[in-house]
């Protein structure tokens, strides 16, 4: 009880003596498990290499600059590849992710006990593997080449779109949904007008989030050969061709803030 | 018109709303349900369009047993029952005429509903409606434009164009202003009048519902308490539906506005 009776003035204090202790106590050990992680990184670093760093990256910078800029010409086809496969795969996935996230939500499960979890499993599965292995993989089945990327930013984003999804379609008013089913709707014509209108703001909200986390992923699929400018970037990095790296990574820099503008003006329109 | 035959609600937590209530409802006859909160108001609404399954007993909706119907069936016997609620419940990103249109989704397929491509005699008929409580020029604004009034008048709308031969109507002034509130009172009860329509109103507001029903019901945990008219609301009455608390004040509150409603 943090209130003490002094002399009959009542004295309040924002923790009892013991809860500040335990307080002073966790900080204690949490500052000694910092200076141990620092004592072993620094044990395991080649501090040469780390005091060589400022001028390895000046000489590399030295190199990059400045960027090769007639080598644009050929970067216009592989963007427009990168472009593509975010806006595909976003597009598969938002298919793919509606049903998943009507089956995986609380209060449109038909049910609770077998279809749930599945729905639930095949969120957690595509989105716990990152984009890049599924590019590898598919590669490895369906061979190289941008349709790979695209299929990989489809899997890699189905169960982030049907989690968003999801918890939208938990979080909507019942009563609209109630006062639908009272006129004698169909179970899909609740879906129509109940659920939909309410969940709508969140599913334009979540296509164009993940359009713009997409173009950042596609840009390096090309590392694993899953096409778009990754291609041209693994294969100048393979060759040292540093004035061409900096200006793919210019290009990159560009499609990724003109995507994040787009996506924060269709945002800014639906909110 | 409408028989309650026993009706029990136990819900899973063990609470039981509804103690076998039995009532019986007339053609044409509006009456208002009173009681505390928790009492078992909306849940007894809720039972009759089965919104809220009833654990037992029988509701009879003229000669048809609904506890007993199939979900297909069922929706058929919903679009007899017209709903209005407390919070207006639209669907507040569509249009007012959207709003009013869902009423007939009962009797209009998926597509056609889909694509709001309604029957022209339906869409006569949301004007209609729209005009007679004075919201044919709101028929293009978005529902959550609207005041909280204006909104429970689509929502009226909503439950009329169902064509229904029942109104349940959940506290439909409980959001709203006193004058509001009068006012929505005296549209529904209206056109209750107009078209033939039997209601059971929810209220916590004892006075107003003094004023327009001819009929009050006292629930008081889960069990019909008192039965008869608005003036059989005694302080005794009250006394026994609400627990001891000085009626005096509410019931002479009901007189000024009688004066007031003749001035």
């Amino acid at each position: 009880m943090p209130v003490t009776d002094h002399n009959g003035t009542k004295l309040w204090q924002r923790r009892t003596a013991r809860e500040s202790l335990s307080h002073w106590v966790m900080w204690l050990i949490g500052v000694a498990i910092f200076a141990y992680c620092w004592q072993r990184i620094s044990e395991t670093t080649t501090w040469f290499f780390v005091w060589d760093a400022p001028r390895i990256a000046g000489d590399l910078w030295a190199r990059a600059t400045p960027p090769k800029w007639d080598y644009i010409a050929q970067l216009g086809k592989p963007i427009w590849d990168t472009l593509n496969i975010a806006t595909l795969g976003t597009l598969i996935a938002l298919v793919l992710a509606i049903p998943v996230a009507f089956l995986a939500a609380r209060n449109t499960t038909p049910s609770k006990l077998f279809i749930r979890p599945i729905a639930l499993l095949i969120i957690v599965s595509t989105r716990s593997i990152n984009s890049l292995i599924w590019a590898l993989l598919l590669i490895a089945i369906i061979g190289p080449g941008v349709f790979a990327g695209v299929i990989a930013i489809a899997i890699r984003s189905v169960g982030f779109c049907a989690k968003l999804l999801y918890e939208a379609i938990e979080e909507i008013d019942d009563t609209q949904v109630e006062a639908i089913t009272a006129t004698g709707a169909s179970r899909w014509q609740v879906m129509a007008y109940g659920i939909v209108p309410q969940i709508l703001p969140a599913f334009a909200g979540i296509a164009v989030f993940r359009w713009d986390i997409n173009i950042r992923e596609s840009t390096v699929l090309g590392l694993v050969g899953a096409g778009g400018i990754g291609l041209q970037l693994s294969a100048s990095l393979n060759v040292l061709a540093w004035p061409q790296v900096s200006l793919i990574l210019l290009v990159i820099l560009v499609a990724v803030v003109v995507s994040e503008w787009v996506s924060a003006k269709v945002r800014g329109a639906i909110i | 018109m409408l028989r309650l035959d026993k009706l029990v609600k136990t819900y899973k937590t063990g609470d039981q709303a509804l103690k076998a209530v039995e009532l019986e409802i007339p053609e044409g006859q509006v009456v208002a349900l009173i009681g505390p909160s928790g009492a078992g108001k909306s849940t007894l609404i809720r039972c009759i369009n089965r919104l809220v399954e009833p654990t037992s007993g029988k509701v009879y909706l003229g000669t048809v047993e609904l506890t007993g119907l199939s979900s297909g069936a069922l929706r058929r016997e919903r679009r007899r029952m017209g709903m209005i609620f407390q919070e207006y419940a639209l669907v507040e990103r569509l249009s007012v005429m959207e709003n009013v249109l869902s009423g007939r989704l009962g009797y209009v397929g998926f597509w056609r509903s889909f694509l709001r491509r309604y029957p022209q005699s339906d869409v006569d008929e949301a004007f209609r409606l729209l005009d007679r409580v004075g919201l044919a020029h709101m028929a293009d604004k978005r529902a959550d434009e609207l005041s909280g009034g204006q909104r429970q008048r689509v929502g009226i709308c909503r439950a009329l164009i169902q064509n229904p031969a029942l109104l349940l109507v959940d506290e439909p002034t409980a959001s709203l202003d006193p004058k509001t509130s009068r006012q929505i009172m005296r549209l529904i009860c209206e056109l209750c009048k107009e078209r033939g329509l039997a209601a059971i109103i929810n209220i916590h507001d004892v006075a107003l519902a003094q004023m327009f029903v001819q009929r009050v019901i006292g629930l008081r945990l889960g069990a019909v308490e008192f039965d008869g008219p608005p003036e059989g609301l005694t302080p005794e009455v009250l006394t026994t539906i609400y627990g001891e608390e000085d009626w005096e004040a509410t019931i002479e509150a009901v007189e000024d506005d009688e004066d007031e409603a003749a001035e």
